[in-house]
């Protein structure tokens, strides 16, 4: 995912001189590379210092720049949170923070390197949106509506890391910022996630399909704006709604689905599956702590089914 | 950096004069609301407007290429005046100062006719005035004057490590065209700096060993001031450390901690206008 990003703006960068990339200290590899070998002067690397990355990125959009700050998800939105709060979302400033590893995916690094909570921390600022993609074809398109919006505010764009299979084809709908974007459609039971969980989410999918249902498999792409209206359309047409996602269970998707569900009267059945909301303290693959908080295709298709 | 024929012969009489009038509107802006930043703001006044009025260059009307960022938010009513006598602030917005029916409020807020940032938590400004450099220096075409970017610090900011990390950056980042001025008053809520957090000082050795040219000034002297960035060498990005009185201008505010946040009340307005003009006359 991220080096589809770095592919992208990479070539994006080519025609347009106003974007510049402020990483702290992440290793540039290939095109993320080429952009600073290319650009010497649009890609500054601030070591260890992401308080000064998000300023600075503030003070070049406000001279007209189109900036991205890029690292590692707990270290571009937590360590210098105040400065994402008042420099970006508060003078409402056209900067993407980009968080690499959001969730548990850097599942032998530890706590310290998990961005459990992200969506409802960034979720939390007015003038933030928030968009996770799940798969490396729709971080392409993601990266390109970012960087090719004609205005607007701050974007937190959550990526896995890098290697992630392709799960939406090339005849998938389009990304399209703000909506939700069927991967598959069906009438019984809609699987409802965001972000690298998507494989998972897509198992389940697959599961249910197995058994002679109709599935739909949507990626809710833009955790903020929500798609409300979408979202109200998926619970308006399905029997049983499943969400799934790698993030605390306060502030993200599942518990807005259920406001909506709420508030127009939704007479389907919700699952929902997130993390827990505890700091796990093991190690092993993404698949090991996803376990860890109870989340797996075998724990979540028999609680459903 | 300029050429020393280009310096303008720097008036002092007037500036004295100009900072009378802004601190006798400060004053006046004092009785309509309940509390403001009086201190801060006569702390700083003599730089800021040494930095709008000498310094920054004229590009149109009230315009300048080059910016300022007010990095401490608190002692924006320095700004509000200047920005005001210029024209750049509408006529009459200053007395809604902190109402509902008008822009203006305690902090600089982006969007604010002359604000270019929103600032008011402090250790935000010089990253933001680095940023502005760094993207200056890119959009300046070659044998075009690169925009300069000045800001005002006060002390008590240069205990926050972000403000740390931008004065790293902007040196190792080869950064010339920032200029940040320190109002190095002393005062801070708990007391005087110097003697809650002794090892703070010296500044000019800390921000010389961190890679920035450093001059260090009477704050209240205009002209220091204005020689000292006009004949700075401009290799490196240049502070300067200003000795300031908080409070400068009205002698019983002068280092008195409550008038941090504190409105006279009218026997006490009365009393600073007399006193004004005999300090600064």
């Amino acid at each position: 995912m991220r080096n589809m990003f770095a592919e992208v703006l990479y070539d994006l960068a080519r025609e347009d001189e106003r974007i510049h990339i402020v990483v702290a200290d992440i290793s540039p590899a290939g095109s993320m590379a080429k952009f600073r070998d290319e650009f010497p002067h649009r890609f500054i690397n601030v070591g260890v210092a992401e308080q000064s990355m998000i300023g600075i990125c503030a003070g070049l959009a406000l001279k007209g720049m189109r900036p991205f700050a890029y690292t590692i998800a707990t270290f571009s939105l937590y360590r210098p949170f105040e400065m994402v709060r008042d420099d970006l979302c508060y003078q409402n400033l056209p900067v993407t923070v980009v968080g690499i590893g959001g969730g548990v995916i850097y599942s032998t690094l530890g706590g310290t390197h998990y961005a459990q909570e992200d969506i409802a921390v960034a979720g939390a600022i007015p003038n933030m949106s928030i968009i996770a993609p799940c798969d490396p074809a729709e971080a392409k398109m993601a990266t390109h509506y970012v960087a090719k919006r004609a205005g607007g505010g701050p974007i937190y764009l959550r990526f896995g890391k890098a290697g992630e299979p392709n799960l939406t084809q090339k005849d998938s709908e389009p990304f399209e910022f703000g909506k939700l974007r069927y991967l598959r459609r069906g009438s019984d039971v809609c699987v409802l996630s965001y972000g690298v969980i998507m494989k998972m989410a897509a198992e389940i999918a697959d599961g249910f399909a197995a058994s002679g249902k109709s599935v739909s498999l949507v990626s809710c792409h833009t955790l903020k704006p929500l798609d409300r209206e979408g979202i109200s359309d998926v619970l308006r047409r399905h029997k049983q709604v499943i969400v799934i996602e790698e993030h605390a269970p306060q502030g993200g998707l599942a518990p807005q689905t259920k406001q909506i569900a709420w508030d127009i009267g939704a007479k389907c059945r919700i699952d929902c599956f997130t993390l827990k909301d505890e700091f796990v303290h093991c190690y092993g693959s993404h698949d090991d702590i996803l376990a860890a908080h109870g989340l797996s295709a075998e724990t979540i298709l028999q609680a459903t089914m | 950096m300029d050429q020393p024929t280009l310096w303008n012969y720097f008036d002092a009489s007037l500036a004295r004069r100009r900072c009378v009038k802004y601190r006798r509107r400060i004053l006046d802006v004092s009785q309509h609301v309940s509390a403001l930043h009086i201190a801060p703001a006569f702390s700083c006044l003599e730089i800021v407007d040494c930095i709008y009025h000498e310094l920054m260059r004229p590009a149109g009307t009230g315009q300048s290429i080059d910016s300022f960022l007010m990095s401490k938010g608190h002692g924006c009513m320095a700004q509000y005046a200047i920005l005001e006598d210029i024209g750049v602030l509408p006529q009459g917005e200053l007395d809604r100062y902190c109402t509902a029916k008008g822009l203006l409020g305690a902090h600089p807020d982006y969007g604010c006719p002359g604000i270019e940032a929103a600032t008011g938590a402090l250790g935000h400004g010089l990253a933001m005035a680095l940023g502005m450099a760094i993207a200056e220096r890119n959009l300046t075409r070659k044998g075009a004057p690169v925009p300069v970017i000045y800001t005002v610090l006060s002390d008590g900011e240069m205990q926050e490590g972000s403000t740390w990390e931008a004065l790293m950056m902007a040196s190792s980042l080869g950064v010339s065209n920032i200029v940040a001025v320190i109002d190095n008053n002393d005062f801070q809520s708990l007391g005087r700096t110097s003697e809650t957090h002794p090892t703070f000082y010296p500044l000019g050795e800390k921000l010389a060993a961190f890679g920035w040219e450093v001059a260090e000034i009477n704050g209240h002297d205009a002209e220091a001031l204005h020689n000292c960035v006009r004949m700075r060498e401009g290799r490196k990005p240049f502070v300067v450390v200003a000795k300031t009185v908080k409070g400068k201008g009205v002698q019983f505010m002068e280092n008195v901690p409550i008038w941090h946040y504190r409105s006279p009340n009218p026997e006490e307005y009365r009393l600073a206008l007399a006193n004004l003009m005999e300090v600064s006359s």
